[in-house]
């Protein structure tokens, strides 16, 4: 029986969510940029239509900006996740199985939805995420994942579809035309590499890989392409992975503001960012049995000296406490650390992570004070939920963080910080 | 079997003693998110600046529980988005429009005629308003 399956992605996500809290900014141009505020990330329809490309670096365009009023914004992840899990849990609702694809995509399968017809019901998404959020987004309806995103992408470039394209709408013929009119680079998978091979073999459209030999592509590519192949024919290959498992790593890392030369510095951003990690570990309920540390100079200044490492240091014990993290995160930067070179990025990972529950227990345990520390570390997780990220932390983490990422054009955390949300007149 | 001195056998304590009469009465406690929130997804704080809805009860600021989930009917209290700025106002239908009343009068009402449009962000539920006031909370 033919799947039918919904890939909704919400347009420019990350400007999109500026504006919703920002509605003076309706209608212009606006960006929002990397960390660092290095490359443009997100564009609003009105930046696409002036040209600038995904990922150009923001000097580059600054002339541009200021001759058509852009607005750049540094990435404000806060905002953008809880924007995210509003979006997934709202469509979760019109599905009894969902895949979160990315953080402004997800796929669900309408079996047992069919009598709503399902073009109606992608309105109906979209009505409904637009209201309760403001944001607009784009429903492609296939029999495959690999149509759904095709036809989403349809969606979004032609405005007679007013945001819903159901291939199961379409006849023979037109799916043929449609095919024909788009590129194959197009097609979910087939990366701007694999699009150069397959344009030198002739493929240079989406039709025609889907009247590609699937074997063939299987020995000249791989197993992936020949998939895609068949999901271009309407043969479901790929199905919905809905995770939501805890994971089994966490990371953390930033690039920092400026070349960093000093331990103790490097130490402060190494401390920073494995309480954040831990913060994740706890959330989780999960403990860590094993620290992971890299520390990096940048590879593209080619004539400044290199130097690129990383160890892990397994635990005694697993825990999330973030002292002993921390304390074990910097053991292992002391090891890594050479003076002399111009640091630019650290970071941290948490492997061996296990459920909280599944610990042994051994026979020396301090009951009462393992206790006591995760009572501390309750506390200071909903202070810095209640008050703001970084309220109270750890001394190792410093006070004034030079090193940090630069993010000056950054708007408030609207919805997850309680002194940060938007301010209505009564005037 | 000898217990080590200072290491206690069993890693979880052990409640001993008549049971609480009341645990088989035990309810949940009273949760505002519960109560105040409707549609969590839909819903959105804002602080209140200015003195214009006074006589809603909405004072300076006050923190907002707005949801976008539910219809603004005729008198609901909204925010609006008027010249790009969110805006605390009563909308009332009139045959000539919609008019955005304030609640003070010293405060103008924002008559929007049918051939504008207005913006509609959200529908004011609550407004939750510190009665032991220390400024420095107030923005």
């Amino acid at each position: 029986m033919p799947r039918n399956l919904a890939l909704i992605d919400c347009n420019n996500f990350y400007a999109s969510c500026e504006r919703v809290f920002n509605p003076a900014l309706e209608g212009k141009p606006l960006v929002v940029l990397s960390n660092n505020d290095g490359c443009v990330v997100a564009r609003s329809q009105e930046v696409k239509d002036l040209g600038v490309k995904m990922g150009v670096p923001w000097f580059q365009i600054e002339h541009l900006a200021k001759r058509h009023g852009i607005v750049a914004f540094s990435s404000n992840y806060a905002l953008y996740a809880d924007m995210s899990n509003r979006v997934m849990a709202i469509l979760a609702t019109f599905s009894t199985s969902q895949e979160v694809y990315s953080i402004d995509e997800c796929f669900l399968d309408l079996a047992g939805f069919e009598r709503r017809g399902f073009t109606r019901y992608g309105q109906e998404m979209r009505s409904a995420i637009k209201r309760w959020v403001g944001l607009p987004v784009c429903v492609g309806i296939a029999p495959t994942k690999t149509l759904a995103k095709l036809v989403n992408h349809v969606a979004k470039k032609r405005p007679q579809f007013e945001g819903v394209c159901n291939y199961n709408e379409f006849s023979a013929g037109e799916i043929d035309a449609l095919m024909g009119e788009l590129p194959v680079g197009e097609v979910w998978g087939v990366g701007s590499r694999y699009a150069v091979r397959l344009q030198q073999m002739g493929i240079l459209t989406v039709r025609d890989l889907r009247q590609a030999q699937p074997k063939a592509m299987r020995q000249q590519f791989s197993v992936v392409m020949e998939r895609t192949v068949s999901e271009l024919n309407g043969e479901s290959c790929l199905d919905l992975e809905e995770m939501a498992s805890a994971k089994k790593q966490i990371m953390s890392s930033r690039s920092f503001g400026r070349p960093v030369y000093a331990l103790d510095e490097l130490a402060e951003s190494v401390a920073s960012y494995m309480s954040r990690a831990a913060e994740k570990l706890r959330r989780q309920h999960s403990l860590a049995g094993a620290v992971q540390v890299y520390i990096r100079t940048n590879p593209f200044k080619e004539r400044e000296p290199q130097y690129s490492q990383g160890m892990i240091l397994p635990l005694p014990d697993p825990t999330d406490d973030s002292r002993q993290l921390v304390s074990a995160a910097i053991t292992v930067l002391r090891r890594l650390y050479k003076p002399g070179f111009a640091y630019a990025k650290t970071g941290v990972m948490l492997t061996e992570i296990i459920a909280a529950n599944q610990r042994t227990p051994t026979l020396f345990d301090d009951v009462a004070g393992m206790a006591r520390n995760k009572n501390l570390m309750l506390a200071v997780d909903s202070i810095n939920q209640a008050y703001g990220r970084g309220t109270i932390r750890l001394a190792a983490e410093g006070l004034n963080q030079p090193w940090k990422m630069r993010a000056g054009r950054r708007s408030p955390a609207f919805t997850t910080c309680l002194s940060d949300v938007v301010v209505a007149h009564a005037i | 079997m000898v217990p080590l001195p200072g290491v206690p056998l069993l890693a979880t304590p052990v409640p001993a003693g008549f049971p609480s009469p009341a645990d088989d009465h035990a309810e949940e406690r009273i949760d505002l998110n519960e109560h105040l929130i409707a549609h969590k997804e839909a819903t959105f704080f804002v602080r209140v600046a200015g003195e214009s809805m006074v006589r809603f009860g909405i004072h300076h600021g006050d923190l907002l529980v707005v949801d976008r989930a539910i219809d603004a009917v005729d008198r609901s209290v909204v925010i609006a988005v008027v010249d790009g700025d969110f805006t605390v106002k009563q909308l009332c239908r009139i045959p000539e429009g919609v008019l955005l009343r304030s609640g003070s009068a010293t405060h103008s009402d924002i008559f929007v005629g049918e051939e504008q449009t207005l913006s509609v962000w959200g529908v004011v539920r609550w407004s939750i308003h510190q009665v032991w006031s220390c400024p420095e909370t107030l923005r």
